[in-house]
């Protein structure tokens, strides 16, 4: 498989994924941090993927995403931004609201 | 050109800047380069319709070719005129660093 097919493939089948530098619990970079932290307190189950141990991933997102750093968070496929507009959604309120529609949705989903 | 200059340029001729701050934050994190990490503040109409994620990429794409090398991070607070308004002025303050890039090439 390349590792676009592997991109979409993840993106496809987590309705809610970091792509971060180091784990929510050992994070490696203080954008990562602060990203995964605001995602936890959504209080929600959600996927991530530690890029400095796929570097092939590294590589490809940017260019597949437009977007040229990390972390990114996707819900339901699509780009939702960094760190900042992470951190802007989680102090608006938005993020919890995003977040929780889509564990709704996919937990239906399985049901 | 300093990265500094080169940026601005480019926002400046890109976008019609109501405000613009860019601070070098590249002290901050790991490494020895001192023009890598960078926090923008800028203020233009031609946000306005527009969601966070496609702001950011209208930056990005201005700058795409200084991503990655010699920018490595580049926090981002972008308003239109009626928001920046609203949020009288108010920027949250960059993360420190973690030392993940020690380790990297980049």
């Amino acid at each position: 498989m390349s590792v676009v097919d592997t991109i979409k493939e993840q993106i496809e089948n987590n309705t809610i994924l970091l792509y971060m530098k180091g784990t929510p619990r050992f994070p490696q970079c203080g954008f990562s941090s602060r990203a995964s932290e605001a995602l936890v307190a959504c209080g929600e189950r959600f996927a991530f993927v530690n890029i400095l141990e796929a570097p092939e991933i590294r590589a490809e997102l940017p260019k597949y995403a437009n977007w040229p750093t990390f972390p990114q968070l996707w819900v339901n496929g699509e780009l939702v931004g960094g760190c900042d507009i992470i951190c802007e959604m989680a102090e608006s309120g938005e993020l919890k609201e995003l977040v929780s529609a889509a564990a709704k949705q996919q937990d239906s989903e399985e049901a | 050109m300093s990265v500094e200059t080169e940026i601005k340029q480019r926002l400046s001729d890109g976008l019609e800047l109501i405000e613009y701050r860019l601070e070098n934050e590249s002290h901050m994190h790991s490494g020895d380069r001192m023009d890598t990490h960078f926090k923008l503040v800028a203020v233009s109409s031609a946000f306005e319709g527009k969601r966070l994620v496609q702001r950011h990429q209208m930056i990005y794409g201005l700058l795409s070719d200084l991503m990655q090398n010699p920018i490595h991070a580049l926090a981002m607070h972008l308003h239109t005129p009626a928001e920046w308004q609203e949020s009288q002025g108010f920027v949250p303050a960059s993360p420190n660093c973690m030392g993940g890039s020690k380790a990297d090439k980049h």
